[in-house]
């Protein structure tokens, strides 16, 4: 098992240098000067020179890119080419705001779906199954920006229950920074008020999110367990006398979510990229929010930032879903050999 | 003896007392019908008290839909238009049939695909155990040691944490015999436990199984297609042919000398005592398209417009012999 997950985790080491070489690679591709956005429209020809010459930018290509890794991996990811301020600075703050809005999220995708979709296989093309159904393909169908706005409307104008955008409310702040999950920070600094607020705030945006990711798994499992219903297996637990509870969600779902879990490693790119689009709107201060500002603003020191951190926190998720997986069936852990 | 078994060991002889009192289970007149198809009609068999049953026939006779309906796990859309199954005098296809699980002891035909892949050998055995057999945890896991020495598997304490797939074939179904005595079953049922297994391991596993039925008194429904086996497990042998039980009998005796033209042309296709290998004329029929009547007239030299009629009826030939063919006595006029 340890020989499994350190190969994992060195196979995750090769993806990561990839995806920073890519990041270079993008900066370059996308559309705009961002010497001459920096420089403004009255910018002289020397004035864009001598910008271009204190970001590196009139280097060769090979050159920056050599700097652009060393940096990286020394945990410099440059100052913005906007605000002037160390890129780090900003994500420190707004990456656990996105981490935890997308892990509230996540924990409803899965903590609902699963449940759901062994409910839907175990009244395979009953009412219950086709109800499921509806509402998993609407899940998928409706665009998250939509509903999230229809949810403000609904809940937060006309019927004023839960609070309309943001993390907390302005008169309780934020809390000392610990682990910048507000949640976990409140708790610490005792603010058990701040901890209920931020709760609240956080209901709209994570149900919004969860939506697409619940469908997915929902489905995911329920034609898991459909399969792992048919195999012999289960013929014989059910004459050996296994009980009809523990055979469905015991005996047959644990086979059922190793293909489930390998859906949560995509599923959290999938909340991420929906993280964008639900930010803005709830105004919640996270990288979403951030990367939109940095690519209207041509920042592409910000935006090669964000790409980076999520593309870390992805492969983290994806080699802890491997793990997991491992756990869940033997098998797999001892086939790496 | 034509068919040599080959087996070491030999059916125990047929002691009177086994045929004495209760069939430890009788079905009675089962028919069971899966949407369109008619798999079984009016099937009636005992299985005696600490004695053993084969049930032989080809592939789509309705050997597995029996044993199903005996586990109590028959297939959904399955119907049970006639018949009983009495177990120990319950009858356990109206009965909650969850009663009787542990009871009846199951060890399937596939060992490799019968135990689930993501849970460790010994729990899958003791939730079994925990349903179904009195006692502490503690006391099903001597007791689950107990048996896997008894079955001969190697370091029963290890075997117990580890996953299925760190056994070969042969560990597995020794894991399975084990598992189907854990309850202290009245009966053990077998589907062919050895057809996926190499022909040395099907020796020890047979004569394992054999043995420890003897030992501890045990009935054991049998279903096999293998004669072979068949002649080295069973005391007593019910031929089937497309859902009807045509011939029932001593195993030896029938084997040695088959009645009904069904089993005399499938005996004859025995390689062993084939004196041609001609085969029988037609397929069997799909269970949708069942002929009326004796289901074997169609295919049968000794048809004639009677057996199109009304299925014939199990004729007592003496010495716990019957057969469910009025013309069995005559000589077949083969081309």
């Amino acid at each position: 098992m340890a020989r499994y997950i350190l190969r994992r985790v060195l196979l995750a080491l090769p993806a990561l240098f990839g995806l920073i070489l890519l990041t270079f690679v993008l900066t370059r591709v996308i559309p705009g000067d961002p010497a001459a956005t920096l420089a403004g429209d009255a910018a002289t020809p020397a004035q864009l020179a001598e910008i271009r010459a204190r970001y590196g930018l009139d280097r060769p290509i090979l050159e920056q890119a050599f700097v652009h890794v060393r940096q990286v991996l020394t945990g410099d990811l440059g100052s913005s080419i906007f605000s002037g301020r160390p890129v780090m600075e900003e994500i420190v703050f707004r990456l656990p705001a996105t981490l935890e809005l997308t892990f509230a999220a996540m924990l409803l995708s899965i903590g609902l779906g699963i449940p759901l979709g062994l409910l839907a296989a175990l009244n395979h093309n009953g009412p219950v199954d086709h109800l499921i159904r509806i509402v998993s393909v609407g899940g998928l169908a409706v665009a998250s920006f939509w509903l999230a706005i229809m949810f403000q409307l609904l809940f937060a104008m006309e019927w004023d229950v839960l609070p309309l955008r943001g993390r907390s409310d302005l008169a309780y702040g934020a809390p000392p920074f610990h682990t910048g999950f507000y949640l976990i920070d409140s708790l610490i600094a005792g603010q058990g008020a701040l901890f209920l607020d931020s709760l609240w705030h956080l209901i709209l945006p994570a149900v919004t999110l969860c939506l697409p990711g619940l469908a997915s798994i929902a489905r995911f499992t329920r034609s898991g367990v459909l399969e792992a219903l048919q195999k012999d297996y289960v013929l014989y637990a059910r004459a050996a006398g296994y009980g009809r509870f523990h055979l469905a969600a015991i005996y047959v779902l644990r086979n059922a979510i190793t293909v489930t879990v390998t859906q949560i490693g995509l599923l959290f790119g999938a909340l991420i990229s929906g993280a964008v689009a639900v930010e803005a709107i709830f105004d919640w201060p996270g990288l979403g929010t951030y990367a939109v500002q940095a690519i209207l603003s041509a920042d592409y020191k910000a935006l090669l930032a964000v790409t980076l951190v999520v593309g870390v926190v992805y492969a983290v998720i994806n080699v802890l879903v491997d793990v997991l997986q491992a756990l869940i069936d033997p098998r797999v852990a001892e086939d790496i050999r | 003896m034509a068919i040599s078994s080959g087996w070491p060991i030999q059916p125990s002889a047929p002691s009177g007392a086994a045929t004495i009192g209760q069939p430890v289970l009788s079905i009675e007149n089962l028919s069971v019908h899966i949407g369109p198809a008619r798999i079984l009609q009016e099937v009636t068999l005992q299985v005696p008290r600490a004695g053993t049953l084969g049930i032989v026939g080809e592939s789509g006779c309705g050997k597995s839909t029996l044993l199903r309906a005996v586990l109590g796990i028959l297939p959904g859309g399955a119907t049970v238009p006639k018949g009983a199954i009495l177990f120990d005098g319950e009858d356990i296809l109206t009965d909650c049939a969850a009663t009787v699980r542990g009871r009846i002891g199951y060890v399937p035909q596939d060992p490799y695909l019968s135990l689930n892949p993501v849970f460790r050998a010994g729990d899958q055995i003791f939730e079994v155990m925990r349903r179904h057999a009195k006692g502490s945890r503690a006391d099903h896991k001597a007791k689950l040691i107990e048996l896997l020495r008894a079955v001969q598997l190697p370091d029963p304490e290890a075997a117990l944490r580890k996953y299925p797939h760190q056994f070969s074939g042969g560990q597995r179904q020794r894991l399975l015999i084990a598992a189907a005595l854990a309850c202290d079953p009245a009966l053990v049922v077998a589907d062919e436990p050895t057809t996926a297994l190499d022909v040395t391991t099907q020796r020890e596993i047979l004569g394992l199984l054999r043995q420890l039925t003897v030992e501890r008194g045990l009935s054991l429904l049998f279903v096999t297609h293998d004669f072979g086996v068949l002649a080295a497990v069973c005391d007593r042998v019910a031929v089937l042919y497309a859902g009807q039980v045509v011939e029932h009998g001593p195993t030896r005796a029938v084997l040695d000398d088959p009645q009904h033209p069904y089993a005399r042309m499938l005996l004859a296709c025995h390689p062993d005592r084939a004196t041609d290998l001609g085969g029988i004329p037609g397929t069997v029929p799909a269970a949708t398209a069942q002929p009326p009547g004796c289901r074997f007239h169609p295919r049968c030299p000794l048809a004639r417009a009677a057996c199109a009629e009304a299925p014939p009826p199990m004729l007592p030939l003496g010495a716990g012999r019957s057969v469910a063919c009025p013309f069995h006595a005559e000589a077949f006029a083969r081309a």
